[in-house]
């Protein structure tokens, strides 16, 4: 398999870096957010809004434009970043109106408040059926854009996630790529305290989905590669959807957060946050 | 409809799910947005498996899976397709409510979806009755709730649902059930209720099969020159305020019929209503008394529990007696 640009991988690294001290910047200002899930799943994030998808951030409306689903929508919050980052508001507007009567920017995404997300998630188990949904309408209208899911490891607890994933198998949407933040921490646990989840991989096998691992899901140039390795999107085409399992680290990036249930979800002083920009510098920004 | 009604029409008998589906193959043919979605709801030689070999891109078996066919609705509207979900009531009330309320409502996608089955003409017992529809959408905001009189009905809420924008919740019965207008030339309009018979003496108001059994009171009233109105509240949500007031001033008296549990459904509603609008009138909810209901034929349940025209006719007749 060819490797991607390392020009390209490098930019995305920087920029995935960039938006994870955004990110800590806007829970500095805002007073709290769901920061250890947002920094698992960062980088394949920055990878898809930055490379990856079929997304203009002036043409949101495009009937061919990729569809990325957030199931795991607490961490909506790290889409609000990418989404400033990209021009669609402003960092005033996104911290003025957080979690405010009047504001539009709440710890779950509304679509309606936030032009860019194509559904409204929070409540885990939902986001993979409308992703399905929306497989078959790229399916009926013959575009052939890609629908993504992300979801949760701790997520995939709930039943109505299997229900979609036999549903998506049986009909076999070449369109369909699930993306699994397998950061192996749920809300206030371990995943493997709490209800084990693993083997993941053989789970969604035993579904019939082609399953991809991605051993190190925080790693730029393995994120990078795992898209590029994707076949073409082909609504009319019948074949196993795709599940790709990135291995990740909750927290990722900030030394004393990786791997610790405890940050699912935190506020940060001042002094906090600057040790967490201090710590991404030095771990994300290098060659880690 | 006026006080003329002629009750001796009132034979002719009428499947809504017959209906819908006949309605929706004759609009799929041209409009292919249109998306039947069923769970484990099209035998071989259905109408449903019918659509499917017509359709075939337009039609989408989950299997046992309601909050999935819920789901994949919404990823459908959300892309512009206009999704019918259809499958017995309580497993889409009930078991897909977080979807309705969350993937429909809060997204506020315009999915029709059709519970049948209602009230408790499944005949199946608790696990099969829909008992709790109308308060679960009711509460949900941006929800639609309607329930159409009778199969006739249904057609008219069928082409009115397709240019409605909002998510919406149709609740039919199981099967055949007695025509209330076999005289079709009525205008129906979500969210208007329908006077079904004119009249000063009392108002029924009726919801679903309720409307039937209140024109079977009302007919056997007329003999005895009691006149009451009936209005068809096929419409729970948005509910027609104006109707229900200006009844409750002309008559006085408000009987509530409905097969649903006599919390949270049309009889609070209207309850609501009246209480708001400082009108003292008479008042009595019918329907299932908050109990998971018995078993039994539905005409014998409508009975058992005094929602069938003689419950209705004894409650009348004692607010009458006792002013």
């Amino acid at each position: 398999m060819a490797k991607a640009d390392p020009g390209l991988v490098a930019r995305l690294k920087e920029k995935s870096a960039d938006i994870a001290k955004q990110l800590c910047d806007m829970t500095y200002h805002i007073g709290t957010a769901h920061v250890g899930g947002s920094l698992s799943m960062c980088d394949f994030t920055v990878a898809l809004y930055y490379h990856v998808m079929n997304f203009d951030p002036k043409d949101l409306k495009n009937p061919d434009r990729d569809r990325l689903y957030l199931s795991k929508g607490h961490n909506g919050c790290l889409i609000y970043n990418i989404f400033a980052d990209l021009g669609l508001y402003s960092k005033e507007f996104l911290y003025n109106g957080y979690n405010k009567i009047d504001g539009k920017f709440g710890q779950h995404p509304n679509r309606l408040y936030v032009p860019g997300f194509e559904a409204s998630t929070g409540s885990l188990g939902h986001g993979l059926s409308i992703a399905v949904g929306a497989a078959q309408a790229g399916r009926m209208d013959r575009r052939n854009y890609r629908v993504f899911c992300i979801l949760g490891d701790g997520e995939l607890q709930e039943g109505s996630n299997w229900e979609a994933i036999m549903f998506a198998a049986h009909h076999k949407f070449g369109n369909l790529v699930a993306i699994v933040d397998d950061n192996g921490v749920q809300g206030n646990d371990y995943t493997s305290n709490t209800v084990n989840m693993e083997p993941m991989a053989d789970r969604w096998r035993a579904f019939d989905w082609e399953v991809r691992e991605i051993e190190d899901g925080n790693d730029m140039q393995q994120v990078v590669d795992a898209f590029e390795a994707l076949p073409a999107s082909e609504s009319r085409e019948k074949r196993a959807p795709i599940c790709l399992i990135f291995k990740t680290l909750k927290g990722c990036g900030i030394n004393f957060m990786e791997n610790n249930p405890k940050w699912h979800a935190c506020g940060l002083d001042e002094d906090t946050l600057n040790e967490c920009k201090l710590s991404i510098e030095q771990t994300k920004g290098d060659g880690r | 409809m006026s006080e003329t009604w002629d009750f001796g029409t009132m034979l002719g008998k009428g499947s809504a799910r017959d209906i819908f589906m006949h309605k929706l193959m004759e609009i799929s043919e041209t409009n292919k947005d249109i998306v039947y979605i069923a769970a484990d709801g099209s035998p071989a030689g259905s109408m449903q498996d019918k659509f499917r070999k017509k359709f075939p891109e337009q039609f989408i078996e989950v299997g046992i899976a309601e909050a999935n066919a819920i789901g994949i609705a919404s990823g459908l509207a959300l892309n512009g397709k206009r999704p019918y979900v259809n499958t017995f009531g309580p497993f889409l009330s009930v078991r897909a409510t977080d979807q309705i309320n969350l993937d429909l409502a809060y997204n506020e996608v315009p999915v029709c979806v059709i519970g049948t089955h209602g009230g408790v003409t499944s005949g199946g017992g608790p696990t099969h009755y829909t008992l709790s529809d109308f308060g679960i959408m009711r509460a949900i905001p941006g929800m639609t709730m309607v329930a159409p009189a009778d199969a006739n009905q249904c057609g008219k809420l069928i082409d009115a649902t397709l240019t409605y924008d909002k998510p919406l919740f149709v609740r039919v019965a199981r099967g055949e059930e007695p025509l209330v207008y076999e005289n079709q030339d009525y205008e129906y309009v979500i969210g208007k209720a329908i006077t079904a018979k004119e009249g000063d003496d009392a108002t029924l108001i009726g919801v679903g099969i309720g409307v039937y059994n209140a024109m079977m009171a009302a007919k056997g009233l007329q003999s005895e020159g009691i006149n009451v109105r009936v209005l068809d509240m096929h419409t729970l949500k948005p509910i027609d305020a104006e109707a229900i007031v200006k009844a409750a001033k002309e008559t006085g008296i408000v009987i509530t019929v409905e097969d649903h549990n006599i919390i949270g459904g049309l009889g609070d509603a209207v309850a609501a209503v009246i209480a708001e609008s400082g009108i003292g009138c008479k008042f009595k909810k019918l329907g299932i008394p908050d109990v998971f209901a018995a078993l039994g034929k539905p005409e014998e349940l409508y009975e058992y529990y005094g929602y069938d025209a003689k419950g209705i006719i004894k409650v009348l007749k004692n607010f009458m007696q006792n002013p």
